[in-house]
């Protein structure tokens, strides 16, 4: 994996073009651009219905200077694996020579939730298809609903920080490691705020024949509740408080990629998020006592993990 | 040509070998699971060029399907009842994108009670989706319509599901005149799409989002698109007559000239209701049979001209409208009819849900009922034949 010029990346082609209208602010259109910037021209991506789909497409504009599809919310997976099939199909033919990459963009509603199923089936199948999912915790194209990724204790407009119950009181789903029990070649785990490291990963899992999956943290400021100049700030917080360890697992074998010298507290992170206010009440600070203690844990298991080659 | 022994689910298995499609994307279902085994074996043994992508579900069979075609492939797929229900969202969007992919389709009952049995509730279920849906009466036609729905799709630019009947011609041994492969290939031609997904140099966008200022144009094209459609339909049967000598219509009646009572039917019962038609004809009555053979795009023009004179029409449909005014043909059938001056009275009998028989002796009573009925007997609009009640 070479170390990615940043001087020719900033001069590379813009395929995603601005005029799009998502928020300002947006963790997504950042990753979006960081992943195109490695992937070139030659891609094909695919999007889950989701604020990207709504923010990129509004017919008649388009802000994608490459090939695009969006079919519906759970199934991305699935048509940029008939897509890539087609590829296949085509080029035993002789109709296509180029070599093509396929990328299939999925916010965490659309990957934890209800695309998990065409997710599992397309890394199972073992199609030559990069999985992005841009991971921003909840719902937020309908306004904000919960879903598996959402953090545990953040309010949500139906995990509301209520009189009774203070936000969702699940553990998010650790999709990263669900993926990696699928066996494909390469899963990981990026920050925007990380840009070296994310695009080396994409780099990487575009470079593998077969199925790849990286999980990105992606900041919402209209969701997470900040202000939108923080997105990068709070991409990085989440690196530096554990929430967000950055790693892969190649070919089964877990590597942490970016290791901060000294942790900070998570409150830290939290702190700076509105839909974790509720947390600093007096009667819930045993939450964020439980989400330090639940972090420390999954981060030693994560180095457990990678001292042991495993 | 030559003659061989086959199954609609073997027939259609091998129309679809000879097609020869970029991909296939499907996953089994009784009664259609044996075209996902055939073919899986066709491309297990090399006799496809096919890409094979044994998916986890028909919702993503259809999603790959979509991907496949908008990336320019040839693309088909097959399933039965519960299946097709559960991609019917992707349907919709298949034939909005104006993808040409045609489902080898079984009907099955959909659920609940489970039952594995034929009725038309599935394909009924997805009337209105924007596919074509073409009704087999047997396993030949079967064969063939696949092979016609091929053509057809790529060139009206709709996805096309050919249906036959679950068990009763999936499952039963009928003699089939089989086109050779050569035949078969020369007469779909190869495909071309106009733009797709992998022409990276012409980058388009795929299913954008689509607001109040253009999705009615574009629902309104995808109209027009069907209205167009029985114009390709028919262009594609006649050629299909002239090459091969077995000519297929919209519609196909039996015996209706001079008919006074006629019934009108889809798929299989066809073929018990023409044996039917001739032991009533035999008897005196003047009966007759019209099939609708494509109920998408609905052939209107063809029902009323072949209807028109009749006194008295008995529609069966197996699949019921649960509390509507009837079954879903019946009424397609009684509005198309609404507009003539003279016309006749209409009735509704559902029948054979979940695969319950259907005999002569039942037909027989239906053209009982309406020769009654136009003798003045009261009886229902809706009638329900063949069950205990």
């Amino acid at each position: 994996m070479g170390v990615i010029d940043i001087k020719k990346i900033a001069k590379t082609e813009q395929l995603f073009a601005p005029g799009h209208r998502a928020c300002a602010g947006c963790g997504a259109t950042i990753i979006i651009r960081q992943v195109l910037s490695v992937a070139g021209k030659d891609t094909v991506v695919g999007f889950a219905t989701g604020c990207m789909e709504v923010v990129s497409t509004i017919f008649p504009y388009t802000a994608w200077e490459i090939p695009f599809l969006h079919v519906a919310f759970e199934n991305v997976a699935a048509a940029i694996s008939g897509v890539e099939t087609a590829y296949r199909a085509l080029k035993k033919k002789g109709k296509i020579k180029k070599k093509i990459n396929f990328i299939a963009f999925g916010g965490d509603g659309g990957t934890y939730d209800i695309g998990l199923q065409a997710l599992s089936g397309a890394m199972e199948r073992g199609h030559d298809m990069l999985y992005i999912c841009y991971d921003n915790g909840a719902y937020m194209n309908t306004g904000i609903q919960r879903s598996s990724a959402t953090p545990f204790g953040a309010h949500t407009t139906t995990s509301p920080a209520g009189k009774k119950i203070p936000g969702k009181m699940q553990w998010r789903k650790d999709l990263t490691e669900i993926m990696a029990s699928h066996g494909v070649p390469y899963v990981a785990q990026a920050s925007p705020a990380y840009y070296q490291d994310l695009m080396q990963k994409v780099e990487k899992a575009l470079s593998i024949e077969g199925p790849t999956f990286i999980d990105v943290l992606s900041p919402c400021p209209l969701g997470w509740y900040y202000a939108t100049k923080d997105t990068i700030k709070i991409a990085k917080l989440a690196v530096e408080t554990k929430y967000w360890p950055l790693y892969e697992v190649d070919n089964g074998v877990h590597r942490v990629t970016v290791k901060p010298r000294k942790f900070k507290p998570v409150e830290e992170w939290l702190k700076m998020q509105g839909r974790f206010r509720h947390l600093f009440k007096e009667e819930n600070k045993w939450m964020i006592e439980y989400i330090q203690k639940e972090l420390d844990k999954r981060w030693e298991r994560l180095l457990k993990l990678e001292e042991a080659g495993l | 040509m030559k003659v061989v022994a086959k199954t609609a689910n073997e027939a259609m298995a091998e129309a679809m070998r000879q097609i020869n499609p970029d991909v296939v994307a499907a996953y089994p279902i009784t009664p259609a699971t044996e075209i996902v085994q055939i073919f899986s074996s066709f491309v297990h043994d090399g006799l496809v060029d096919t890409e094979f992508i044994a998916v986890e579900s028909e919702h993503s069979a259809m999603s790959a399907c979509i991907g496949a075609a908008a990336a320019g492939a040839r693309v088909m797929t097959s399933t039965s009842s519960q299946g097709l229900a559960l991609m019917d969202e992707v349907l919709y969007i298949a034939a909005a994108l104006r993808l040409p992919i045609v489902i080898c389709e079984i009907n099955r009952a959909l659920s609940a009670p489970i039952n594995i049995h034929c009725d038309h509730s599935d394909t009924m279920n997805v009337r209105d989706s924007g596919w074509i849906q073409i009704y087999a009466e047997d396993s030949q036609e079967a064969y063939d319509s696949v092979i016609q729905a091929m053509k057809i799709a790529e060139e009206a630019f709709l996805p096309a599901m050919v249906t036959a009947d679950g068990f009763i011609l999936s499952h039963a041994m009928q003699r089939i005149d089989m086109l050779e492969d050569e035949e078969v290939q020369a007469f779909i031609g190869e495909h071309k799409s106009p733009y797709n997904l992998l022409d990276i140099y012409n980058p388009i966008t795929i299913g954008p989002l689509d607001l109040q200022d253009y999705f009615f144009e574009h629902k309104r094209q995808e109209a027009d698109a069907m209205m167009k459609a029985p114009e390709v339909i028919k262009k594609v049967a006649d050629e299909f007559g002239q090459k091969f000598g077995r000519k297929y219509g919209l519609v196909e009646e039996y015996r209706l000239d001079d008919a006074e009572y006629a019934i009108v039917v889809i798929g299989s019962t066809a073929g018990t209701a023409k044996d039917t038609v001739d032991m009533m004809r035999d008897k005196g009555h003047k009966v007759g049979l019209l099939r609708i053979r494509v109920f998408r795009p609905f052939p209107a023009e063809e029902i009323v001209k072949a209807l028109k004179n009749v006194r008295v029409v008995g529609v069966m449909d197996r699949a019921d409208g649960v509390n509507a005014y009837g079954g879903p043909v019946f009424m397609e059938v009684r509005a198309a009819l609404y507009e003539e001056e003279k016309k006749p009275d209409v009735y509704s009998f559902v029948y054979g849900l979940g695969g319950r028989d259907v005999k002569p002796v039942d037909i027989e009573r239906v053209f009982q009922m309406i020769m009654d009925a136009d003798k003045g007997k009261k009886i229902d609009r809706l009638n329900y034949i063949g069950v205990r009640e």
